[in-house]
């Protein structure tokens, strides 16, 4: 059911150079990413760390190709407005939302995965500077649409080429 | 753009960020890395007239110890539903909760008993999606609306259906008991003496099987959970009383140093008994 993916939709996903943190200048951080090797950079170091960070993104896209070929684009097209809608309901930036209203209409607020268990960001030990945080969230507001940064639930923190209304098609 | 006190949330689930490093260390420990326990095992399941028996031996190795000699390897999932873990034994644990759990939400949600059928969909997704990291193998059993139905799921997805099953370590030694036992329609008793028979063969005949056999009998009428149902004959009988008598060790010497306490404030406080 759930692996029902096609390669070619992986085109649009997480590159793999998302990975390591970048610091200031885009030099290698190696407090928080540990020392930097060339494969590193280019490989993930464990076979499953592609396929669970695009995980989300796959499927939902995958759901949607099957929704529109059975009701028609319509459908697809109405349901990703209301997604786009959703992920905007956020508390401040540097303070984790619970996405209920996402969750609600992706159908996973009654079942339990392993990331409701592991890594939940609510208990995160780390927390983002406000002052900064709110900054770097207002600047990116004036960034033109092509590339843009929403507090993103489904891929953790990565950049997401999206059109207009968010479709893959 | 990235400061360095701009804080990129957590992905929530599993964290790769170690990985990298834990295969470095591998390649230089050469062997010496601690092993995760497994549950080496034998576990076994007959459908017959009436419901579903399941039986599992009790042992958890960690490589050529013995880790854990009364281990649980009989997990609830529903009321009517019980799952045999081989494998890694955190992995088959955590799992089988999981899946537990999702039925529970499901039940209270729908009003309805889960079906194997659904925890067995549930638990292949899982477990392809992991692609056979998560190292589990199981055997669910359950009687439901449409009767009672034996599974088995495998660590990288595949389900198999059958009427009598038997995983794990000692599967081979177990499955040919079953082979040559199993008949359609069996009644209770001979479906409970098959099982044990199958557990015991895989106890004697392999290194991680071992120590007693547990049982649960699952009917439409409810779960029996035998456990033990067939005790280990090697138990240990301590022969003689080990703790020394008193006044065994002789007393050389005796220094006594009090504790010099000055009182420096002294507070009364009325306490409201009222």
């Amino acid at each position: 059911m759930n692996s029902r993916g096609l390669r070619s939709q992986l085109k649009d996903s997480v590159p793999v150079a998302g990975f390591c943190p970048q610091s200031q200048f885009g030099v290698q951080d190696s407090l928080r990413g540990g020392f930097s090797s060339v494969k590193n950079e280019l490989l993930p170091s464990h076979p499953l760390e592609l396929s669970e960070k695009n995980f989300r993104l796959n499927q939902d896209k995958m759901n949607f190709s099957t929704l529109r070929n059975i009701q028609g684009l319509h459908a697809p097209l109405k349901l990703q407005m209301e997604y786009q809608a959703a992920r905007q309901i956020q508390r401040l930036p540097f303070l984790q939302s619970s996405n209920l209203a996402l969750d609600t209409l992706r159908g996973s607020d009654d079942t339990i995965g392993f990331e409701d268990i592991l890594n939940d960001p609510a208990q995160s030990e780390m927390m983002g500077e406000p002052h900064m945080m709110s900054v770097s969230q207002i600047l990116w507001s004036f960034h033109p649409v092509s590339a843009r940064k929403v507090p993103d639930v489904d891929v953790g923190g990565s950049y997401l080429l999206e059109s207009k209304f968010g479709l893959y098609f | 753009m990235a400061l360095s006190n701009v804080l990129e949330a957590p992905a929530a689930g599993f964290n790769f960020e170690n990985s990298s490093r834990n295969a470095a260390l591998q390649a230089g420990l050469e062997g010496q890395t601690p092993r995760p326990m497994k549950t080496g095992t034998t576990i076994a399941g007959v459908v017959f007239k009436d419901g579903v028996v399941l039986g599992a031996d009790t042992r958890a190795t960690s490589s050529e110890v013995v880790a854990d000699k009364m281990c649980s390897k009989i997990h609830y999932m529903a009321p009517n539903i019980y799952c045999c873990g081989a494998g890694t034994a955190a992995d088959t644990e955590k799992t089988t909760d999981l899946v537990a759990s999702n039925l529970t939400i499901f039940s209270l949600n729908s009003g309805r008993k889960p079906r194997v059928v659904m925890a067995v969909n549930i638990l292949q997704d899982l477990l392809y999606r992991y692609r056979g990291q998560i190292g589990a193998s199981l055997i669910l059993g359950g009687v439901d609306c449409t009767g009672s139905h034996l599974y088995t799921v495998g660590p990288y997805g595949s389900v198999d259906k059958k009427p009598y099953l038997a995983m794990g370590s000692g599967n081979l030694a177990a499955m040919g008991i079953m082979e040559d036992g199993f008949r359609p329609d069996l009644e209770l008793d001979q479906a409970k003496q098959l099982v044990r028979s199958a557990i015991q063969a895989g106890i004697l005949n392999d290194l991680g099987s071992g120590h007693n056999i547990d049982l649960c009998v699952i009917t439409d009428r409810g779960v029996d959970y035998i456990r033990p149902y067939q005790e280990s004959q090697y138990k240990d009988h301590r022969t003689n009383k080990y703790r020394f008598r008193q006044g065994t060790t002789p007393v050389l010497t005796d220094t006594v140093v009090p504790l010099e306490l000055e009182v420096v404030e002294e507070k009364v406080q009325q306490m409201e008994t009222s």
